[in-house]
């Protein structure tokens, strides 16, 4: 029996070399000598090459001449040091109000877009990190995005359906369009809106 | 429903049944000839691994043996993963310096890894040093999936050699079945497969987390790490621990439908595989394929309620001027949508993997009932690496003794006669599952410890309970995650759930494995009920919907049933 405890014992130090430390690191090299790019989280940069976020990480968006993102519950919305989904079940009365208090705020500041809303715009996305929309759901917020930056519609419209992407390999998961991305070609379209700061984007949702 | 979903399903269906035979053929190779399969070089490297163990892989034990080398190792695999979670602020490969994990929370993550439960009390990312997300957790993502794949291969040898009374009692030798699956089946695919994960998008660096200025001028901290490397051996070997919070949902964990498709691929493989794996063992590879096809008549009966429940959208919303074409999208991501996330809460729970890309939670009350009963059915479509195919083997113990009684014949399986002490040690592996979930449950439903962790109210609320338990006994690992089980309550009778529905379940298991390997074989007879044709499917699908009917029935009408009921009434508490 002693026998066997120190053959367990060896056998947790190796095992624990080889997959809990061998295995990541040759994983981590081999990763950064051929993906570095994605191995280091798909940076989004802005016009003067400053990183902006991640492609693949949704982030705040609260003022009108941006594309906005879904509700997140990550904690004030879109942490990632705090990926969440709300967790309210089909009868929970917390999620009802605030599905209620959204669509009132989305008609408000949407009076031109038509109804109903998306529900994709009322919904928490599972991480709470969610970098996309549907492409309905993008496409409703032409109007308002086109009146806050002064331009036609349909040139929104253009954008949006630019940036649109099918399904992988057409038939796995579901048409979407990437927020942040629609909004790095609306700015180097039609400029920087104004006022852009942090006291417009402090709306936590 | 729509026809590109159902396409998504069957393409995924398509490619299971694809791999079941090469891999089955592989995992048999590895197991059960002793080649070096992968060449020479991994063969040297194989005998290195004996050496530095201490061990002589020519020695087989027998299941005594076998079952304490098991516990010991994994009784050690608790203490050194508690260790380096309670210390990582002194260790390296810190970046954010983390502190240590306080006590109930370090037990219970150790437990929950090391019995391939992966059940999650904390956030990764502001708990886990990256060093404890390696070296504490995804090593054993590894291990407790070739201790289950050890288990499942020592049940089958049981059943299928044939030295009959004057043989040797043996059953194979624990640490070479550990070294091989790992090195020739875990290793390698995990080590290509995390590289398809990077090259879509799925992060895998050691850096510290990442200040960025987003374009609305807010601050937005980016989490970082190496998380490649532990989703492929998370998805392959079914142990489900997500590096993030939010697990397979974050897009650094799995980006793009296409990484979703390959993650469920990874799920399924293995447990798909070793049916056939088994079916040759028994010289009959229908043998394999009868389970393989009640696996898949349970797993497609589950998906198409799943589904169907979701795609109707969210009751809460009833009234408001939403458009819920894309149906229930509350706790689900863009990219998935309805149809891929309700395949991957099927195959998740199918297989006690555990991984989730949609938040149960908030599924429909029938479309989260499915996940539910998919883990009270004791996990047996696909299942866990090794633990859906031993926990199925007991299932057709258990059928083949019910066919006899009906026959009136002593029951036999593969030229083996099933015996009082063998159906015996399977009700107890039976029993111990809901005896676990049905008592701490009831507990936590009458607790104030229990109930003040609760997220929703009403029926669903104690859906959240019956789910947690489930989920643990089961060594799942997914959750109806509103519930905060970074409690003492929660954490340490989680930890005694996960621990028990592993290892009172491999113990009897093993037992019958050692009763059945040195059985005299019997010659097939006109009596005898053959077990490799539709009708054993349909009595093994049978006996596995009626025992977890009458055993889960009442718990659940109380919990998801009537939160179906209320939320049809519009109801909201």
């Amino acid at each position: 029996m002693r026998k066997e405890l120190l053959i367990a014992l060896r056998a947790t130090v190796v095992t624990l070399l080889l997959t809990g430390l061998l295995y990541p690191l040759a994983t981590t090299g081999a990763a950064e000598l051929l993906f570095s790019e994605r191995a280091n989280g798909s940076l989004a940069r802005g016009d003067t090459g400053q990183v902006v976020g991640s492609e693949l990480i949704g982030q705040v968006f609260a003022t009108p001449p941006y594309l906005q993102g879904r509700p997140s519950a990550a904690g004030n919305g879109y942490d990632p040091t705090a990926s969440s989904g709300s967790n309210l079940g089909p009868t929970s009365k917390k999620l009802r109000d605030r599905a209620i208090a959204d669509v009132a705020r989305l008609r408000k500041e949407n009076p031109d877009a038509p109804m109903p809303i998306p529900d994709d715009l009322v919904t928490a996305s599972a991480s709470g990190l969610d970098p996309e929309l549907s492409p309905e759901a993008a496409l409703w917020q032409a109007p308002r995005i086109a009146r806050a930056r002064g331009v036609a519609e349909d040139r929104i419209r253009a954008v949006i359906e630019n940036r649109t992407e099918a399904r992988d390999l057409g038939f796995l998961g579901e048409p979407r369009v990437n927020v942040l991305e629609v909004n790095l070609t609306l700015d180097q379209q039609f400029g920087k809106p104004h006022p852009a700061g942090p006291t417009a984007a402090a709306g936590t949702r | 429903m729509t026809l590109v979903g159902w396409v998504q399903v069957l393409v995924f269906f398509a490619l299971i049944v694809a791999v079941t035979k090469p891999l089955g053929v592989f995992m048999h190779r590895v197991f059960e000839t002793g080649e070096a399969p992968l060449g020479r070089f991994l063969g040297r490297i194989e005998n290195s691994i004996y050496k530095l163990f201490g061990v002589d892989p020519k020695r087989e034990q027998d299941w005594k043996e076998y079952c304490f080398a098991l516990l010991a190792f994994s009784a050690l695999g608790v203490l050194v993963t508690y260790g380096i979670e309670r210390l990582q602020g002194h260790l390296p490969f810190n970046p954010q310096h983390f502190p240590g994990v306080p006590q109930e929370l370090a037990f219970n993550t150790a437990g929950s890894f090391v019995t391939n439960t992966n059940w999650q009390s904390y956030s990764g990312e502001s708990t886990m040093s990256y060093l404890t997300q390696m070296a504490g957790l995804a090593w054993h993502n590894f291990t407790s999936a070739a201790s289950g794949i050890a288990v499942a291969l020592c049940l089958a040898r049981g059943f299928t050699r044939r030295g009959g009374p004057a043989g040797p009692k043996t059953l194979g030798n624990f640490w070479v079945d550990l070294n091989r699956s790992i090195l020739y089946v875990l290793l390698p695919l995990s080590f290509l497969f995390a590289l398809v994960l990077v090259s879509q998008g799925v992060i895998q660096n050691l850096k510290p987390y990442l200040d960025v200025t987003t374009l609305e001028g807010a601050k937005q901290t980016l989490t970082l790490g190496p998380v490649a490397s532990q989703e492929a051996i998370k998805q392959l070997g079914t142990n489900g621990g997500g590096f993030f919070n939010a697990n397979a949902a974050h897009p650094f964990e799995n980006p793009t439908p296409f990484t979703n498709l390959i993650s469920l691929f990874l799920i399924f493989a293995i447990p798909a595989g070793l049916t056939y794996t088994y079916g040759r063992m028994a010289k009959d590879s229908k043998q394999g394929w009868i389970l393989f096809a009640a696996m898949s008549f349970l797993f497609f009966a589950g998906l198409v309620v799943c589904y169907h429940a979701e795609a109707g959208g969210n009751s809460a919303f009833a009234g408001l001027p939403l458009q819920q074409t894309l149906g229930n999208m509350e706790g689900k991501e863009a990219r998935f949508g309805v149809a891929a996330s309700t395949l991957y809460a099927t195959v998740t729970t199918d297989a006690s993997c555990g991984a989730v890309n949609a938040m149960h939670d908030s599924f429909t009350a029938l479309g989260g009932l499915v996940p539910l009963v998919n883990i009270e059915l004791s996990e047996v479509v696909f299942g866990g690496v090794g633990a859906g195919l031993y926990g199925m083997l007991i299932f057709v113990v258990l059928s083949v003794f019910i066919a006899g009684l009906m026959v009136g014949r002593t029951p036999e399986y593969l030229g083996k006669k099933v015996e009082a002490k063998d159906i015996q040690l399977a009700t107890l592996y039976i029993l111990v599952f809901p005896i676990i979930i049905l008592g701490f449950a009831a507990w936590a439903a009458v607790s104030a410890m229990g109930v003040s962790s609760l997220n929703n109210n009403g029926a669903h609320g104690l859906s959240e309970i019956l789910y947690a338990f489930s989920s643990a006994a089961g060594n799942n690992g997914s959750a109806f995650a509103g519930l905060n089980a970074n409690t003492p309550f929660w954490n340490i009778a989680l930890g005694i759930s996960m621990l028990a529905g592993r290892f009172l379940m491999i113990v009897p298991a093993l037992g019958i494995a050692g009763a059945m390997v040195a059985k005299k074989v019997v010659a097939p007879s006109l009596g005898t009920f053959p077990t490799n044709g539709p009708l054993f499917a349909f009595l093994l699908v049978s006996v596995i919907l009626i025992v977890g009917a009458l055993t889960f029935f009442p718990a659940l009408s109380l919990g998801p049933i009537v939160d179906h009921f209320q939320s049809l009434q519009g109801k909201v508490f």
